[in-house]
Formats: structure tokens, C-alpha cells, sequence
């Protein structure tokens, strides 16, 4: 029977020939990464399993980012925990203030991921590093610690679902509203359990920080991991970035899905899931009517340089709206560097907007951003639930970079054409 | 094992930011931690559970984060398991490997009222709701997550295998 991609690549790092959706397996993996909300929690299981060691100190990635600069005593003390432990073993990348970025922007930014990987992340957007034809998923801390001992977890073989995408996206279309339609179409559970194989002539028009987005929500829809073929955009980001050999893994012709969904791109509105569901998905010009307190534009799922350009496209020699805050959030120092060179921090700035140093923080309701009750945020990130971004009775509409900084300037969600 | 206990029931897409939110994500104290389970979907859920009861739950329980926080305040409030129609997979394997039994079940999720007593046989995965009198099958584990679960969870079922 032939393979998708993801049960190709699990086969490869299990050490057996062929794969079946249902097979229990034990792989290596090339990468096990932790933050400083996840890692703390992992350390401690380790210590208290009497397995305080690490397989490989080149292979574990501990990422200071969901709390920091710490927020406050608690949180900074979660960092020494992470701090103390990367010391201890000689972790090789470890990233703390200064250096750091948010993890699932940075790891491939600095070429620590790479195609046909086998990663495991104690953060569920683990699964961005699909957009590299990598097979990478979220785990818990008791995963990530067993994985930081011994370089290996074990997996239930996905079956998957074929997501074929045709046509050509109009502009102001970007992988944001990909996935939040393919959400909207398949619903947050849709794909539970399961690979989500993207694949067709559209993946050709997608960036890579598109693709980055969209595999990065693939959890949003319930899915084990979302995953791209490689081609030369993959190629060219890879190249110069991954200081190793990499492997491109492809679907067999005649690898089995569940089911196919076909998104043709061409028609595809800029789209916003509105509260409480990512799988709320509605094109923009149904929501013109709801104001908006708040505007973020950054996070794991648009925090890259593509989404401060679009965003700073927007703004340049505009005026965010009386009554809002935008806040900006390059996902890590060399987007934020790069925001400075270009001049886009300038444009933000003097748009209103306030440009911050990387962090998860409003994505999760942590800090840099909290929400009243009563308030609503228009918001790049990826999870719309009650009380994301803060009080119980605040509200986040998620939608595209364009999208969430026109709104920012009209102070209502906003088609970015209309401006 | 068994459990017994009273339902507390809820329904599809329970996500991790409600089972504990984030802004407690930076306490270390499991058992300040578990004073927060399920705040923001039942501010009283903590007053009145007690040890031995039962979160019964529809679609797609414990969806979001992959936050270990989640299945940990559950099962530091005393809950005995968590009956859905299906988990979120971080939630699944996060409950599995800090051994919080979890079963999967539409039937008795659909069925089973809040408030009802029941009882469980995790041997069998028979649910029985003895308010109603009824019974429902849930799936058995295979016999690897029994393996992690018999251990105690995930790591120490690697150091039994001599990791």
C-alpha cells in the first residue's frame, strides 16, 4: 500500500520499511524542543524520574519566549529552572532574552529544522515545521522529557486527509485565510487524529511564511501535524539556513486518504473566525459592523517578516484609529532587525502602534496586551477561546495581518481593499 | 480499578484555556495550580468536586494547548476520569502519560447527565450510570497505553524497559 508523506517519514525514523494508519511505532527524533511555560514542567519529571539527562545537547531546544522578559517573580523563576538545567547539560540551543524569538518562527529561521525531520515540541504549534516537509508535532512535557532523555517517542500512524489547492490568490490573500477557511470547512476537530497533506498546483503560489501559517494551525483543525511537499521555494530557504543534509520525502501515487478537500485559492476571501472557535470562519465583509479595542499582529502564526511587510503596507502614512492599540510583535530579533533596516518599525510607530520585543505573551492571555472584560481584539494569533487574551468576557476575532491592520486603522474589522 | 463518583458534565471542544488558563501557566505548585481547574468554564468546579468524581465531556475534550496543566489539575482535584466521545490527542496522550484514566465513549458522553452517579471498571471499560441504570462499552486501551498506564506513566514505563 503506498505512504503519505508523514507515514513515510515516520517509517524512516522508526528503521521499518512500510507504515499503516494504526500502527503503533517508537522513531527517533531530530529535534525535541521545550519553552519556558513547557520545559519547566519537563525538567521536573525528569529530576523526579531519576532520568535528569539529555541524548543529545545539539538535539534539544529550549526556547525562553511565552513569559518573557519575564513578567513577573513567578515566571522568571520558571526561566532559572530552564536556564539552570541548559547549563547543566550544555544544551547548545538554548535561547534566552536577547537571542531568542517565538520558538516555532526561530527554530527554522535558524535552519535547526529541516526537511524530513521527525520533531517532537512541548508546544502545540509544533506543527509549523510541516511547512518545511518535515513531519513535527506537539506533545506534553512528559513527551518532551521522555524525548530529551532518550531521543525517541512513540506515535500512532496517522491516516490523513488530502488538502489539494488549485488557483491563483487575489491580492491580500495570504495563508492565514487558507487555513482559517480550511478550519472553517472541516471544523476544529476535523482532522483529529490525522495528517492534513496539502498539496496541488496552488502550494506553488504559497510563501514559505504562508506555508509557515498554515502549518502551524493544523492543530487548530484537531490534526496530528500539516504538512507540504518540497519544492524550491523549501529549497531556497533551507540553503544557507540548515548546516546539514536534509531529505525530501514524497507521497507515493497511490498513498491512501480519508478524504480530499480542495481549496481553490482564487476564491478565497480574507477571512476572520469570530469568538469562540477558530472553526467560526466568515469572510471579512460579513463583520464590518463589529468594533474593535485591540489589534495584534505577531505571534508563532504571523510574526514573520512577510506579515510585518504586509502590515506595515497598510500603515505607512496611516493612522491607527482613536480608542485602539496595535501592537506589533516581530516573532524574533532578526524579523525585528530586519522591521528596523526597512524602515517598517518607523512606519509603526508612527502609525501608533506600539513595536515590541518578541514574545507569545497577549497570543495566550499572558501579558503584553490583556483584554477587559467586555473588550475585543482583533488579532493574527491562532486560538480564539473564552478568555484567550484575557477576562472571560473579552473577545478575539482572528484574521490575516492585512486584515488586522486595517482594522486597526478604521477602529471595525475591515476588508484591507477597502481602505 | 475502578472509579465512582458524580458527573460533571460539559460539552464539545473544552479547551486547555479553560481547563486551566494560561495566566496561571507560570505557577509551579501543582496543588496551587489545581485550585484554578476549570475556572473559566465552572468558577465553581473546584468547590464542589471531590475525590473520585467523574468529568464527562462530548467532542474533541482538551483541545489547544499541549499544556501537561490541563490533565494535571484534573487530576490533582481528585477527579478518577474523564468520559468523552473524543480527546483532543495532546490531551489523550498528556492524560495517559501522567496516568489520568481517560475512556472514550459517544454513548455514555451523549447519555450520562451531569450530576449522575457512576461507576467505572477499567478492566472491562464498562461504565455504569446507576442513577440511570444503564450501561455503556468503552474502547479498551491497546495494550501499549496499558503498559505505560500499569507503570504509572510514560517514564517510568521507559525505566522499567531499562532506559
Amino acid at each position: 500500500m503506498g505512504m503519505t508523506m508523514t507515514q513515510k517519514i515516520l517509517a524512516a525514523h522508526a528503521g521499518i520499511d512500510e507504515v499503516v494508519p494504526g500502527q503503533l511505532i517508537e522513531a527517533d527524533i531530530d529535534l525535541v524542543l521545550a519553552n519556558d511555560i513547557t520545559g519547566p514542567v519537563a525538567i521536573r519529571e525528569l529530576k523526579k524520574a531519576d532520568l535528569n539527562k539529555v541524548f543529545d545537547k545539539n538535539k534539544v531546544a529550549l526556547v525562553m519566549d511565552h513569559f518573557v522578559p519575564n513578567k513577573d517573580i513567578k515566571s522568571a523563576e520558571q526561566c532559572v529552572e530552564c536556564r539552570d538545567f541548559a547549563r547543566e547539560h550544555g544544551i547548545v540551543n538554548f535561547f534566552d532574552v536577547g537571542r531568542m524569538g517565538i520558538e516555532h518562527a526561530l527554530l527554522p529561521e535558524q535552519g535547526l529544522v529541516a526537511a524530513g525531520d521527525c520533531i517532537i515540541g512541548a508546544d502545540s504549534h509544533t506543527c509549523t515545521y510541516g511547512a518545511l516537509g518535515a513531519f513535527s508535532t506537539g506533545v506534553g512535557s512528559t513527551d518532551c522529557a521522555a524525548g530529551i532523555a532518550t531521543g525517541k517517542a512513540w506515535f500512532r500512524v496517522p491516516s490523513a486527509i488530502k488538502v489539494e489547492l488549485t488557483g491563483t490568490k487575489a491580492p491580500w490573500i495570504s495563508g492565514k485565510d487558507v487555513i482559517l477557511h480550511l478550519i472553517g470547512e472541516i471544523g476544529v476537530d476535523g482532522a483529529l487524529y490525522e495528517s492534513l497533506e496539502f498539496c496541488g498546483p496552488g502550494v506553488a503560489e504559497l510563501s514559505m511564511d504562508d506555508r509557515f501559517s498554515i502549518a502551524n494551525m493544523a492543530i487548530e483543525a484537531g490534526a496530528k501535524n500539516g504538512i507540504f511537499p518540497v519544492d524550491e521555494k523549501t529549497m531556497a530557504y533551507m540553503e544557507g539556513r540548515v548546516p546539514r543534509a536534509w531529505k525530501v520525502f514524497e507521497a507515493d501515487v497511490d498513498a491512501e486518504y480519508e478524504r480530499t478537500v480542495t481549496i481553490d485559492l482564487s476564491t478565497l476571501r480574507p477571512t476572520v473566525s469570530v469568538p469562540h472557535l477558530p472553526e467560526n470562519a466568515k469572510p471579512v465583509e460579513e463583520l464590518a459592523d463589529v468594533e474593535v479595542q485591540q489589534a495584534v499582529i505577531g505571534s508563532c502564526t504571523n510574526g514573520r517578516i512577510e506579515d510585518m511587510r504586509i502590515a506595515a503596507d497598510i500603515l505607512r502614512g496611516r493612522h491607527v484609529a482613536p480608542w485602539v492599540r496595535a501592537i506589533v510583535i516581530p516573532a524574533t530579533q532578526d524579523v525585528y532587525l530586519q522591521c528596523i533596516r526597512e524602515g517598517l518599525a518607523e512606519v509603526f510607530v508612527e502609525a501608533g502602534a506600539v513595536v515590541s520585543t518578541p514574545t507569545c505573551g497577549p497570543c495566550l492571555g499572558g501579558y503584553m496586551g490583556i483584554l477587559a472584560a467586555g473588550e475585543r481584539a482583533i488579532s493574527t494569533t491562532n486560538r480564539n477561546f473564552v478568555g484567550r487574551m484575557g477576562h472571560v468576557d473579552s473577545e478575539v476575532y482572528l484574521s490575516s495581518p492585512a486584515v488586522a491592520a486595517a482594522s486597526a486603522v478604521t477602529g471595525h474589522i475591515t476588508d484591507p481593499a477597502t481602505l | 480499578m475502578n472509579a465512582h463518583g458524580t458527573v460533571f458534565k460539559y460539552g464539545d471542544n473544552v479547551d486547555t484555556d479553560v481547563i486551566i488558563p494560561a495566566r496561571y501557566l507560570n505557577i509551579a505548585d501543582p496543588d496551587e495550580l489545581a485550585t484554578h481547574a476549570m475556572e473559566d468554564i465552572d468558577a465553581t468546579f473546584v468547590e464542589r468536586v471531590k475525590p473520585g468524581d467523574i468529568v464527562v465531556a462530548s467532542r474533541n475534550f482538551g483541545c489547544g494547548s499541549s499544556r501537561e496543566h490541563a490533565p494535571l489539575v484534573i487530576k490533582q482535584n481528585g477527579v478518577s476520569c474523564v468520559i468523552a466521545a473524543s480527546f483532543a490527542r495532546i490531551f489523550y496522550r498528556n492524560a495517559i502519560n501522567i496516568g489520568l484514566p481517560i475512556l472514550e465513549c459517544a454513548e455514555a458522553a451523549e447519555k450520562i447527565q451531569d450530576g449522575d452517579e457512576v461507576e467505572i471498571d477499567f478492566a472491562t471499560g464498562l461504565i455504569r450510570d446507576i442513577t440511570r441504570g444503564e450501561e455503556y462499552q468503552a474502547l479498551a486501551f491497546p495494550e501499549f497505553i496499558n503498559g505505560i498506564i500499569e507503570h504509572g506513566g510514560l517514564l517510568n514505563s521507559l525505566k522499567a524497559r531499562g532506559v
